[in-house]
């Protein structure tokens, strides 16, 4: 066994058991701080996927932003105290079955068909080729990204703020 | 390297780091502070422990070790002993990419990430989380206020001192610690950069809670702020965590802007921890020094002060650059 | 050696995992938690395709950052939504939040 095929399956084993924790605890707080492994591994499994800047991007705004953004929510609405409540509701098995058959399908597409492989490598330094492409092909789709992010920013601050 | 070699150079990097930290970051930095803040308020700081004092630290942690480890009564266990691992986790993944001086074999790194700025960033940006994890597990409304509040000023900072640490690479051309210190042969980035260095260092002191940005911590506000209620080796990891983080801080503030090993005629790694001490001295000279800042000052000055002020030099930074190649 | 089907089979358990959050769980944060593992398990895929699929250009890896943009937008956005509701309606749970307004 290669030591990528090694990190693969430990990252892989990690993603999945924190996703599993995060969906099934009865403790909200802890499904929030479950999260933190799963982005992690999903950052190992970036970095085997020859994306750097990617898996860089990947800890700063999921683990250290977002992740942060969930605890800080949970803590100032009911989070702890809830805990005596059930989290699950009716539609359990249902929903399991759904899952299930979504999880069949998109395995059977992706092992019952031959992806063709293109042509071309991956640069070594992806952090200036992704810089290049977003100030040159790719310049209309990040400037749209700005706008869009300009407007969240607006509208979170303006929902979430008390009414005086 | 076949992977089981990498896995071993991995593992014992990581003991190399954690105890060089633990006794050059925690021990010694924390008998300098109490001996620099002993200087500047004229008294004389610990002389009794060892000669002229030097095993004060050493003495503290064996106290700490044998206290007791109290877990406050309806606290969560899970969360309040796993926060005591991500802080100075996240605090000690810092030194992976701070290259410690230059040798005939190339650079004293543990590893030249290309991504290296960016992942400094983002290793200082995980540290909120164990913060949060800290403060809510305590089950103690000063802890968690406290966890809060250092949580809001960390994320408030990590912008500017993002928007820094991009000016310095977009002079350098690249995000690798090792080719910027490289490029700066000529002229260090402080003399090019006097306001991103300044940026910087105020973006690390309040990244480490230190005075003047220390609200969350102080002891007339808040008991102990997030780690209140943590007794013995525990408080003692987060000791370590701050510390170390600190000193990372002013590594990556040597390393970006000092020129980092670059010098005449002594071996780098002496230059660096030169400058190094240089800077940490700075650092406890501003804690002795300053009040502190109330929390909406703090961050009233983060949102309308630095960010503006950052994105000005990078806007600026950028031109010049631009127009210099062309 | 993991190979693109390795990698399609991972993104997908992890898109049933959220998928699963996002119909049985009651707590609406716990909602926005099923999303991000989606969008995460997304983002495995297109790393994954750019690497093995097309690597002569970067498109993936470009479509996979703009999708980690959106998907902290939308979290920003809905968790001030939830912070809202909370003040008004004093629940989170979405199953009791099933009246226009009383």
């Amino acid at each position: 066994m290669t030591g990528e095929a090694l990190a693969f399956y430990v990252l892989a084993a990690l993603t999945l058991a924190s996703g599993l924790v995060v969906v099934t605890s009865p403790n909200i707080v802890h499904s929030a701080v479950a999260l933190v492994p799963s982005f992690l591994g999903v950052t190992g499994l970036y970095v085997l996927l020859n994306a750097e800047f990617l898996a860089g991007i990947q800890i700063l705004i999921y683990a250290g932003a977002i992740t942060v953004l969930i605890l800080f929510v949970i803590m100032l609405t009911e989070g702890g105290t809830g805990m005596r409540a059930r989290q699950r509701n009716e539609q359990g098995p249902i929903g399991a079955a759904v899952a299930a058959a979504m999880a069949v399908l998109l395995i059977t597409v992706a092992t019952h068909t031959a992806w063709p492989r293109g042509a071309g490598t991956l640069p070594a330094y992806t952090t200036a080729a992704i810089g290049r492409s977003f100030l040159g092909a790719n310049i209309l789709v990040f400037e749209g990204t700005s706008i869009v992010l300009l407007v969240s920013l607006i509208g979170a601050i303006i929902i979430a703020r008390k009414e005086e | 390297m076949p992977w089981y070699l990498e896995l071993l150079r991995a593992v014992a990097g990581t003991i190399l780091i954690f105890s060089g930290v633990a006794v050059i970051a925690a021990m010694f930095g924390v008998l300098l502070e109490r001996k620099i803040s002993a200087w500047i308020q004229s008294r004389l700081g610990p002389k009794h422990v060892g000669p002229q004092g030097l095993l004060q630290t050493l003495a503290d942690t064996l106290k700490l070790l044998q206290k007791e480890n109290i877990v406050p009564r309806r606290a969560d266990p899970v969360i309040f002993a796993s926060a005591v691992i991500v802080v100075p986790l996240a605090a000690l993944l810092d030194y992976v990419v701070i290259p410690f001086g230059t040798t005939r074999a190339g650079p004293l790194i543990f590893r030249d990430l290309n991504i290296g700025v960016l992942y400094f960033a983002a290793t200082s940006a995980l540290v909120v989380v164990g913060i949060l994890m800290a403060g809510w597990g305590s089950n103690n409304k000063y802890a968690l206020l406290g966890g809060l509040r250092s949580a809001a000023q960390m994320v408030s900072y990590e912008i500017p001192m993002g928007l820094a640490l991009i000016t310095v690479a977009l002079l350098a051309g690249s995000l690798s610690t090792v080719t910027i210190v490289n490029a700066q042969a000529g002229l260090w980035n402080i003399v090019s950069q006097p306001v991103a260095f300044l940026i910087f260092l105020v973006a690390a002191t309040a990244e480490v809670n230190r005075t003047p940005f220390d609200l969350v911590e102080a002891e007339s506000e808040l008991v102990a702020g997030y780690f209140s209620e943590y007794t013995g080796m525990r408080f003692a990891l987060f000791q370590l965590g701050e510390y170390g983080e600190m000193f990372a801080m002013a590594a990556m503030a040597v390393t970006l802007f000092l020129g980092g090993w670059r010098g005449p005629i002594l071996p780098p790694v002496l230059w660096f921890v030169i400058k190094l001490y240089a800077l940490i001295f700075v650092f406890m000279w501003v804690r002795w020094t300053f009040p502190r800042f109330r929390i909406d000052q703090l961050l009233g000055f983060s949102w309308k002060v630095l960010i503006p002020v950052a994105l000005l030099n990078l806007v600026v930074t950028a031109f010049f650059v631009v127009v210099a190649h062309r | 050696m993991p190979t693109l089907t390795h990698y399609l089979v991972l993104s997908a358990l992890l898109f049933a995992l959220g998928l699963f959050a996002v119909v049985t769980r009651r707590n609406s944060v716990a909602i926005l938690m099923g999303i991000e593992l989606m969008l995460n398990a997304a983002n495995v895929n297109l790393a994954a395709f750019n690497r093995f699929a097309a690597p002569g250009e970067l498109q993936g890896q470009i479509f996979a950052l703009i999708v980690i943009t959106l998907a902290a937008c939308e979290a920003a956005v809905g968790l001030a939504l939830v912070l809202a509701a909370y003040r008004s309606l004093e629940t989170i749970y979405v199953d009791e939040i099933n009246v226009m307004k009383w």
